[in-house]
């Protein structure tokens, strides 16, 4: 039988979505593990982006692989979407969900809403082209004032909300990728499955709230200029 | 016995070329029927009216053959958990109910008439499957082959599929990855299944593809539809199978 290459198959391709998800969920991880720097106090974060910012090489590195992953993870989405349409040409007309979740369903919106939010995100901190007027003071180091950047964009409601809400549909992508990027990859099994699903909702709320409490105690006075 | 006053609302189809719609009947049902029956009924007014009767699949009506295959009211085989049509009586219905009944819809099982679909995408991925090698000669001492009690048993939990393709039809994807998933999975737990099982696991899912089912998304829909309870660890093991197949069939594609 001809065979077609093993990353244009269904599940050649379904691994390629768990493989990406999974390094992208590293990095979700790490960038948090960098942001909860600001409770520790200016200093700490505004030392923690200015050693990042030092590494230059090395950020551009990750910057380039993160892009890699993000296209591939994307464009291996769009094929796949497009096949799973296509394989259900006459809908319903009536049809009853029994175990899927709001996750699940909604891969495809909550990835499109985070793509843009994504590359709003990269436009206010990182190439800091959407308010400039908070962006680009130094502090008393001659360092960038990260600490203040963040904590003045947060102080705006439609920054704090809008970041709140983005974050929320991370966390459901996050509910249902992390469990299944494992059942893709063939990792689960009878015992597995349930506690893999349990971890996956857990783990991403865990990650939802650490996340949301840097724009919420920003805009709520607990973290101050 | 209470009789049972239901409008239903069944999808007409005349052949594969030509457009289908919904047409609405009017029944009475005892409570002690089956929903085949209940549909017997209905196609025995239809034919004493000069008209033509709801063409829909059936064979053994005791649930082990796979054959009938309808949506009812948006569940593959009707509401009822691990139930086929055939097996789904109709006092799991009230009196004055409309029922919505629909073919499975994907684009790989083509309706063939009304409510009739053409499955042949799953016999040809079993066929892509091939066989097992057995050896011939006298026969075999019993036990003389030694299989785990949980290998076997998780051979014959796979093994329990029916091929009715309600994995397909519950899917919100129309993929039928439930379904290979369980094929795969019965032989590779199985020593016999052994000689064959790399190749067989890639020509599976090659077909699969083929044939133009969507990919498993992980709704896990097929699994709660399924009327024999088939559960999505095998789709985990069928990827398993497929990854670990990989080099093996590349070598034996280079060796060729």
């Amino acid at each position: 039988m001809n065979r077609d290459c093993p990353a244009q198959t269904s599940i050649g391709k379904k691994v390629l979505m768990a493989l990406t998800g999974l390094m992208l969920s590293g990095f979700i991880v790490g960038h948090l593990l960098g942001n909860l720097t600001i409770f520790a106090g200016r200093e700490w974060i505004n030392s923690y982006a200015y050693h990042l910012e030092e590494l230059k090489p090395l950020v551009w590195a990750a910057r380039i692989t993160l892009l890699g992953l993000v296209t591939i993870h994307i464009l291996t989405a769009i094929c796949l979407t497009i096949k799973n349409r296509q394989a259900r040409p006459v809908a319903y007309a009536k049809k009853e969900h029994q175990t899927t979740s709001v996750g699940a369903r909604t891969m495809a919106l909550t990835g499109t809403v985070i793509l843009a939010f994504i590359i709003f995100h990269l436009m206010h901190f990182t190439f800091r082209v959407t308010h400039p007027e908070i962006s680009n003071s130094l502090d008393e180091h001659g360092h960038r004032d990260v600490f203040k950047m963040v904590v003045m964009s947060f102080q705006r409601p439609e920054l704090a909300f809008g970041y709140v809400a983005a974050l929320t549909l991370l966390f459901l992508h996050l509910s249902h990728g992390l469990w299944s990027l494992f059942q893709s990859i063939g990792l689960l099994g009878e015992r597995t499955l349930p506690v893999a699903k349990k971890i996956s909702c857990a783990v991403s709320f865990i990650l939802y709230l650490a996340y949301i409490s840097i724009p919420l105690t920003c805009y709520f006075g607990l973290v101050k200029v | 016995m209470s009789d049972m006053n239901l409008t239903l609302k069944v999808w007409r189809q005349k052949s594969k070329d030509q457009k289908g719609c919904f047409e609405t009947y009017k029944t009475l049902a005892s409570e002690h029927m089956s929903f085949l029956e209940m549909l017997d009924v209905v196609n025995e007014k239809l034919e004493r009216d000069g008209k033509d009767p709801v063409a829909f699949d059936h064979d053994c009506r005791e649930g082990i053959c796979g054959a009938c295959s309808m949506v009812i009211n948006g569940s593959p085989h009707g509401p009822e958990k691990a139930t086929t049509t055939c097996q789904l009586h109709m006092r799991k219905f009230k009196d004055g109910d409309t029922i919505v009944i629909e073919p499975w819809r994907a684009k790989a099982f083509p309706v063939l008439k009304d409510l009739i679909v053409d499955r042949g995408a799953f016999d040809r991925i079993i066929q892509s499957g091939g066989y097992t090698s057995a050896a011939t000669g006298g026969v075999p001492d019993a036990n003389s082959i030694l299989i785990p009690k949980e290998r076997a048993d998780e051979a014959m939990d796979a093994a329990q599929c029916i091929g009715c393709g309600a994995c397909v039809a519950a899917c919100p994807n129309a993929s039928a990855m439930l379904f290979v998933g369980a094929k795969v999975s019965h032989l590779a737990n199985l020593p016999q299944g052994q000689v064959e099982a790399k190749t067989r696991v890639q020509n599976m899912v090659t077909q699969m593809d083929k044939e133009g089912f969507g990919n498993c998304t992980n709704h896990g829909e097929c699994e709660s539809s399924c009327p024999k309870e088939i559960s999505i660890k095998f789709i985990s093991k069928m990827n398993r199978e497929y990854l670990g197949a990989l080099s093996h069939v590349q070598k034996s594609a280079a060796a060729e």
